[in-house]
């Protein structure tokens, strides 16, 4: 049971996130008044990349073939591990929240690094700010999740989730609320969103993501362009699950309990990517400098989710 | 004597057999018998550490008193499951930094003094955690500050800057030994005897046990390189031979460790909340400070050295936070946090020798250790390339590096003593969280500049270029410490066990972690994995390299320029060097790092408006040391030029100086006695 749902859980993930960007794009491009491309575009792309010959750029070494590989490895771990689908996943004891956080990190470093190694300018430069971000961002995650295992006393994602599902009217407390708002926050910096990045922009001074990927070509560009996807879809999917676990089986569910869940799942996340891209519509890029602004503003409601939490308790 | 005792003894002895024959033996073979002497020697310590922790369950320790070999107080001895952890660290990294020695050394170490020296450094720091009593723990703390100070100077005659870090380090050390020694003078007078056993009997008053601690506190502290007190180490770790930067960085700091552990809660048997406050405070400052000197730093091993600040920092963190959770009753945590704290140290032990040895084995192969002048030795040096690079994720904190394990567990403990510890708990612990997350993530974009910047991409320099493999000696050493690091981050369960025996020394013995295969923690709810995550890691990259297989096309892969937006043929000085990495997190931290930049303009002498030259300098001071010694120094000089008119030559003088002071000596004396 528990096993079924984490491989569900991983094919929805896998299969389901190009979608959602395509989805995502498709409200923008209708906000915007354009056609847009269509849902499935993203799969389209990902084909057509996947027929091209694979193409190494000279002076670039391991480090750069094995960077996509393990940016797709880590978020396919993520989405086994997080409760998406089911909370009784056999992974959940393997991984808490902490766990997640620094499985995703890695993902970006192996990125990041594969940047450098191609010795451009535009790779260094997009590796220095992806982590710079990163740092930022890791104090907002780590004290959000202290305040939130501090009514279940786990970081353990599947008890954070199932004390939820038992009373979800504590979701409307306000520790889960500021810690809801600093975690939103953080999902943006993580997947390179609007405000903190553009993912569909081309120019030089403003991109982090995309001046790390400049030099893939192919089937590699094709995994790095999932991957992302895939990290995007399971970060909604997170937060999903934490402030808002309804309809996610729990560890006594039955087998038909599974395919409602994964279509709550799809509705949520694919709710939380329309109004992703609705907001990104009326919103413009922050500066790369103030974007810190913006994480020390969602690190001080973290830190305020955690003195709720202690004056609540 | 015991097993333990036997191992141990054996292992001084091999110490001491290492130091005469590098005195004695001929130039050609000193270098492998001095080097395989010690390696040995580290061996059986690690053997009679590890045995010290196991056999400690069972209540058995090795103790010995021998009246005669000291006058007054003799040697005490006693290898207890606390001091067996940093034995079987200092001896393991012993044997690492010794094997890598012999391949180290050929160009100009192999003088006889250097050679004899290491071996005493290592005996000191084998003693000092299994002194019993004051006198022999002050020699054995003397022996290593002495012995680490000439293996520093090693190099003087090759760079100035060699004499500077040694007078730094010399004043540092030895005023740190000062306060220890008062600290457990006082201790020692009140107790009424200097060996362990009757300091911790003893019944001192609140306010000299205050001051035994504070003073003991501030020269352990300066020992592991905490803030304010750690200006000594990121001078003398980049110049010391990168052999002897492992063995300081990962076996000497951690005394500093050992001595707050043994003293402040061992000796003392914990004490008010607001000591392991200040404990905390101090190890998170370190901690934030260390990292954010380390980011912007672009000298290899002084990145590293600061990164020492930094895990010692969150070492004692762990150490804060188990006094604190002690002093309000909360058992559980305590313990935990104490063995994450040691575990740390044993991780910290690992990864940082793995990571010296790697940046000596850089600097062998190019003269430089300037991230900015490094690049694209990833061809040139594969098998250093990938020891830094385990090295640098276990020392940034993510799975499967062992780092993460420590932190994690350090989160645990800090997280679950919430509801327990009162409003101090409720304001510091987040804190200390949010200290810990944020060291973490500045971490990885240190480690990431540092492998991305000095060994991928391309060179920057010839002397990069020119780069050649090191000799086997140093490359077999480098596997060992990797295979250290490996095990740690893969089977942590096999360790956090026997710490918890360790830890039991101080806190009542219970099990702090269960579990072979998850890390489960004992009392409170949370477990995790390194095996599976690194297991699951592994099964999905294979699983996406099957999947890129079936659908991709079946072309083999071409090799091409790089793109770069179309941009002509990329030259090495269009890189993104280390400085410009970390150019949006000093701006970010600009006003904690305060860095300084000027232009100098030249103009040409005809006219003031043509140009002949712009030189722009940019660095980042450690500004704890511009703010607070500079000015010290300063106002110690001028005191000393102020002296000088007092010594004129003349004799009459000389005895009115000594007549007075006497005279003011025994008024004082008679007013305040």
């Amino acid at each position: 049971m528990g096993v079924i749902g984490a491989v569900l859980q991983v094919i929805a993930v896998a299969v389901g996130s190009p979608l959602l960007l395509g989805l995502m794009r498709q409200v923008r491009a209708r906000l915007e008044g354009r056609a847009g491309a269509g849902v499935l575009q993203p799969w389209r792309d990902l084909r057509k990349l996947m027929r091209k010959e694979a193409i190494t750029p000279r002076g670039t070494g391991w480090v750069f073939r094995a960077a996509p590989l393990l940016l797709a490895g880590t978020a396919l771990v993520v989405a086994a591990v997080v409760p998406l689908v089911t909370t009784a996943s056999p992974l959940d004891g393997v991984a808490d929240l902490f766990a997640v956080t620094a499985l995703l990190a890695l993902g970006s470093v192996a990125l990041a690094l594969g940047a450098l190694d191609t010795g451009t300018a535009f790779g260094g430069m997009g590796a220095s700010r992806e982590m710079t971000v990163l740092a930022l961002v890791e104090p907002t995650i780590l004290v959000s999740t202290f305040a939130l295992s501090i009514r279940v006393g786990s970081t353990s994602l599947g008890s954070i989730v199932t004390a939820t599902v038992e009373d979800p009217l504590s979701v409307i407390s306000p520790v889960s609320v500021l810690a809801a708002a600093a975690l939103a926050i953080v999902t943006i910096a993580e997947t390179g969103r609007i405000p903190v990045d553009n993912p569909s922009t081309h120019l030089e001074l403003t991109m982090i993501h995309e001046a790390m990927v400049l030099e893939y070509a192919g089937p590699d560009l094709a995994l790095i362009e999932w991957a992302s996807a895939m990290r995007l879809s399971v970060l909604l999917g997170l937060l999903s699950s934490l402030f808002f676990p309804l309809g996610i089986a729990g560890a006594g569910a039955g087998v038909l309990a599974l395919p409602l869940s994964v279509i709550t799942l799809v509705l949520k996340v694919g709710l939380l990517g329309v109004l992703l891209s609705a907001g990104e519509v009326f919103m413009a890029k922050l500066r790369l400098f103030r974007v810190p602004e913006l994480l020390a503003g969602s690190f001080l409601l973290a830190l305020l989710a955690v003195g709720a939490s202690f004056f609540l308790a | 004597m015991n097993l333990v005792g036997a191992l141990y003894v054996a292992a001084l002895s091999g110490c001491a057999i290492a130091a005469v024959t590098a005195l004695l033996a001929p130039p050609r073979a000193r270098l492998h018998l001095a080097g395989w002497c010690t390696a040995g020697a580290g061996g059986l310590a690690a053997a009679s550490g590890v045995g010290a922790v196991v056999a400690g369950g069972a209540g058995q320790s090795w103790s010995a008193w021998l009246p005669e070999l000291l006058p007054l107080a003799g040697v005490r001895l006693t290898v207890d499951p606390l001091g067996g952890v940093f034995i079987a660290v200092t001896g393991v990294v012993a044997v690492c930094a010794a094997i890598y020695g012999i391949g180290y050394c050929d160009h100009g170490l192999d003088g006889r003094v250097f050679q004899s020296v290491l071996p005493l450094f290592v005996t000191a720091m084998l003693v000092v955690p299994a002194a019993a009593s004051v006198s022999t723990f002050l020699l054995a703390w003397e022996l290593m500050a002495v012995s680490s100070l000439l293996l520093v100077l090693a190099e003087h005659r090759r760079r100035a800057a060699v004499g500077r870090a040694g007078l730094w380090y010399a004043v540092m050390t030895h005023l740190g030994l000062v306060t220890i020694l008062t600290g457990l003078v006082v201790f020692a007078a009140g107790a009424g005897g200097e060996s362990f056993d009757q300091l911790r009997a003893a019944a001192l008053s609140p306010a000299s046990k205050t001051v035994v601690f504070l003073a003991t506190f501030a020269g352990f502290a300066s020992k592991a390189g905490i803030v304010p007190l750690h200006v000594w180490l990121p001078r003398a770790h980049p110049e010391a031979p990168s052999h002897v930067s492992a063995l300081m960085s990962a076996a000497m700091v951690n005394m500093g460790a050992y001595g707050v552990v043994r003293v402040g809660l061992d000796l003392l048997h914990g004490g008010p909340a607001w000591w392991w406050l200040l404990v905390l405070a101090a190890g998170a400052a370190s901690a934030l400070f260390g990292i954010l000197q380390a980011v912007v730093a672009s000298d290899l091993k002084r990145l590293l050295g600061y990164s020492t600040t930094e895990n010692l920092g969150l070492v004692l963190v762990g150490v804060g936070a188990a006094g604190f959770f002690a002093a309000s009753k909360l058992p559980v945590p305590a313990a935990l946090a104490l063995a994450a704290a040691l575990l740390h140290v044993v991780n910290h032990a690992a990864f940082k020798t793995v990571l010296f040895l790697s940046a000596g084995s850089v600097l062998h192969a190019t003269g430089t250790r300037d991230l900015d002048a490094l690049g694209g030795l990833r061809t040139r040096l594969p098998y250093t390339t990938v020891v830094f690079a385990v090295g640098a994720l276990c020392a940034s904190a993510l799975p499967p590096g062992n780092a993460f394990v420590s932190e994690w567990l350090l989160l645990q403990s800090l997280i679950h003593a919430l509801p327990g510890s009162g409003v101090a708990g409720a304001v510091t612990m987040p804190l200390a969280v949010a200290v810990i997350a944020l060291s973490a993530g500045l971490a990885v974009a240190t480690f990431v500049k540092a492998f991305g910047v000095g060994f991928l991409a391309r060179p920057r320099s010839a002397e990069a270029e020119r780069a050649g493999e090191s000799p086997p000696a140093m490359l077999g050493a480098m596997a060992l410490a990797v295979a250290g690091c490996v095990a740690l981050a893969l089977a942590p369960t096999l360790v956090v066990p026997a710490l918890g025996r360790a830890v039991g020394v101080v806190f009542p013995a219970r099990d702090v972690v269960s579990g072979e295969l998850t890390l489960r923690l004992a009392g409170i709810s949370g477990m995790v994995s390194p095996l599976l995550i690194a297991a699951a890691l592994v099964i999905a990259v294979v699983a996406v390299l099957g999947l890129v297989r079936l659908t991709a096309a079946r072309r083999s892969r071409r090799a091409a320029r790089l793109w770069d937006c179309g941009a002509g043929p990329m030259s090495a000085r269009m890189e993104y060097t280390a400085t410009s990495f970390a150019e949006p997190l000093q701006r970010v931290f600009d006003d904690v790092l305060a860095p300084e930049s000027d232009v100098d303009v030249t103009p040409v002498k005809e006219s003031a408006y043509l140009v002949e030259r712009v030189h722009f300098h940019a660095r980042v001071p450690d500004r704890i040391e511009r703010r607070l010694y500079v000015p010290l120094v300063a106002a110690v000089s001028a005191v000393g030029r102020g002296a000088r008119g007092l010594a004129s030559g003349s004799v009459h003088r000389y005895l009115g100086y000594g007549f007075w002071a006497l005279t003011a000596m025994l008024i004082v004396l008679v007013v305040l006695w």
